[in-house]
């Protein structure tokens, strides 16, 4: 029953590529992650304005991005759009797919943060002469990045794993991607796999532990 | 108004799909909630030091994608111990595996939320450790952990839509075959997207209610 | 000056101000006092326009604070304000507490920013503090760090809403001393206090302030002495 034969040295071999692929990988999830930060705070403040058709699109917006399946969103980034005779590459349309994802998660996140974040600051901030997107900006926005920093870092470990999803749409230059391709090649699908899933496993751990140092250099308060 | 080729017969297809969705689901949170449990309570009992194995062995569920753990698995059982098993069996394993990693998280953050005071109140009251679980500590726990736990369990069906690399048909590969065959992305993504979204909104906000409302007292 | 006329304010049902009449001069020191709910603090927050009015006028410097067009950002710049909550931010250290709004708002540059706000915190005993996050403060402390941040912007009329009373008791006296010193130093100011040693030492005037209106204003010694207002002999009876 245990005559399988691991071929290590094999799979090992084509590690460089494999590592070429995790640079890709981090490319899409640090792109993704910038990006869906800025929505992020657009959509934070549509909730906070007075407009209700504002508030509403972010509202939709956010409860798209967390009550249906990543995947899904990576599929209508790519074949859904192209109903409207909108073609993007895998890499657009997986970048777009994780960040509107990110962007929703991370938006729920700062709401969360906000709520922490006592209304006599905005105040104290007005009574001094700022303007409300002044408070907004240099009291308000630091305090909630501090408050969210531990979600926007699991934010950033799942957008990471979620370039994986990419190989759906036709992606083969991330990690997942380039093992993929390579184990069509030499079906060597357990130690590929295996080697692909110690390469994302050092870049979370990367991640968290780097997160760790930021906090720490950043928030001395 | 609108022109679709979507028959009756391609519809009972999703449903079959959609079954599949919520089957795949209820099993591995089933299983992974009691693994979960187990795994938490036994981190919390044991400590850091002596549990490291087993928090390293979570971790990974937390720190891989989901879709090589279940291409991993599939190859493993597979291809080097030559197991005939069913795609389903694989991805229900690797679900409720992948569950389990995320819920010993909460159980342990459930049971950590529990003043050590009240524990040792418990305890000096002459209850057994395990009378201090049962009536103290898990009915506490309970409060913080189950919010999350809402949100965990609609995370993994929104993540078995990944189950489809171990040919198993969920819903979101029954869509996708279907778009092969009709050519109607947007309207069957749409068709897809709505029965997430019909089950994971009113649940969701049923957890932020809860965790609103248990926060305040 | 400081104008108010006439002011009505409510929130929803409830008019916590029915009609107050009340004029501060440049360099006069005016403590507000009364029970809780008589509408001495919303008094403070309508001043610097933080809160609306529903009817009546405030003018500080012959421009009217809730007129449409008046620029309230720069009007706050001339009128400092404290709260009972000293509100310090605490992702920034003492020092860039108090540079903060003079930099952002004024257009300061960093140096002369630090420059006046050293100098501030000097002056209210804050000096060795400078880098220092405000949750390593004491309560006194942080609230002397938010009249220093107000008083960076320079401003021309400051008011002080209970300052001391959200203060544990041993740490109140130096705060007064803080305010007792701005006063001597010609600073127009309007407390807001349940400190009546204080409001009879400093203040040019006390008004007493009972549901929304003012009872009775007058010099401390009268107000205190001889108040005519049966509320206000009641008020000072309990208080005593």
């Amino acid at each position: 029953m245990f005559d399988y034969t691991f071929q290590w040295n094999q799979a090992l071999a084509r590690l460089p590529r494999m590592l070429d692929g995790a640079v890709v990988t981090l490319e899409v999830a640090v792109l993704s992650m910038l990006i869906g930060i800025v929505f992020a705070m657009i959509l934070t403040l549509m909730r906070l304005s007075d407009s209700r058709p504002l508030k509403a699109i972010a509202a939709t917006w956010i409860e798209i991005a967390r009550n249906t399946p990543a995947l899904l969103q990576i599929y209508m980034a790519h074949f859904g759009v192209a109903s409207f005779g909108i073609h993007f590459s895998p890499f657009t349309s997986l970048l777009i797919g994780i960040t509107f994802n990110n962007a929703g998660y991370l938006a729920e996140n700062f709401r969360g943060a906000l709520k922490a974040i006592p209304d006599t600051q905005a105040r104290a901030g007005r009574s001094l002469g700022m303007s409300s997107l002044q408070s907004f900006r240099y009291i308000i926005v630091p305090q909630m990045l501090r408050i969210s920093f531990l979600p926007m870092t699991n934010q950033m470990v799942w957008a990471v794993l979620m370039t994986s999803l990419g190989v759906t749409v036709g992606m083969n230059t991330d990690l997942y991607g380039v093992t993929q391709d390579l184990n069509a090649l030499t079906f060597r699908t357990f130690e590929l796999f295996a080697i692909a899933a110690v390469i994302f496993y050092i870049i979370t751990k990367i991640i968290t532990l780097g997160a760790r140092l930021i906090a720490s250099r950043l928030f001395r308060y | 108004m609108f022109e679709t080729s979507l028959t009756a017969a391609d519809f009972l297809f999703l449903a079959k799909g959609a079954g599949m969705t919520i089957i795949v689901t209820a099993i591995s949170v089933v299983i992974g909630t009691i693994l979960g449990i187990l795994f938490g309570v036994i981190r919390v009992q044991l400590g850091a030091i002596l549990s490291a194995p087993l928090t390293f062995f979570l971790d990974i569920f937390r720190s891989v994608p989901l879709l090589i753990q279940l291409v991993l698995a599939n190859a493993f059982l597979g291809m080097v111990l030559k197991l005939q098993l069913s795609g389903f069996f694989v991805a229900c394993m690797v679900l409720s595996l992948y569950t389990s990693a995320y819920c010993a998280e909460i159980v342990r953050g459930g049971i950590d939320a529990v003043p050590a005071t009240t524990r040792r109140a418990a305890r000096s009251l002459g209850m057994t450790w395990v009378q201090d679980m049962r009536h103290i500590v898990m009915p506490l726990a309970t409060r913080v952990a189950l919010p999350s736990w809402i949100g965990l369990a609609l995370g993994v069906m929104k993540d078995s839509a990944l189950v489809y690399v171990v040919q198993v048909t969920e819903l979101l590969k029954s869509t996708q075959i279907l778009i092969t065959r009709l050519q109607e992305p947007l309207f069957l993504l749409l068709i897809c997207g709505a029965f997430y979204f019909i089950i994971s909104f009113p649940l969701a906000r049923f957890g932020g209610y809860l965790e609103k409302r248990w926060s305040n007292d | 000056m400081i104008e108010i006329q006439n002011v009505h304010k409510s929130f929803g049902q409830l008019e916590v101000l029915k009609g107050i009449d009340l004029t501060v001069s440049k360099g006069e020191v005016v403590t507000v006092i009364g029970g809780s709910g008589s509408g001495k603090s919303t008094l403070l927050t309508c001043i610097n326009g933080l809160e609306p009015i529903n009817s009546g006028k405030i003018l500080v410097d012959g421009v009217e604070v809730h007129a449409k067009s008046t620029n309230v950002n720069a009007l706050r710049q001339k009128i400092g304000i404290v709260f009972q909550q000293w509100n310090a931010f605490p992702h920034l250290t003492v020092i860039e507490n108090v540079i903060l709004a003079p930099r952002k708002v004024l257009g300061m540059g960093k140096a002369e920013a630090e420059a006046i706000a050293e100098k501030q915190l000097r002056h209210v005993g804050l000096g060795d503090k400078l880098t220092t996050y405000p949750s390593r403060l004491s309560g006194g402390q942080q609230q002397r760090m938010a009249i220093a941040r107000a008083l960076a912007m320079s401003p021309d009329y400051m008011l002080f809403d209970e300052v001391t009373s959200a203060l544990d008791p041993q740490l109140v006296g130096e705060v007064l001393e803080t305010l007792k010193m701005l006063a001597e130093e010609g600073m127009t100011m309007i407390c807001v206090t349940h400190e009546m040693g204080f409001a009879r030492d400093v203040s040019n005037r006390v008004a007493y302030f009972h549901k929304g209106i003012m009872a009775e204003i007058g010099a401390p010694a009268q107000l205190f002495g001889d108040p005519q207002h049966p509320e206000t002999r009641s008020f000072l009876a309990s208080v005593r």
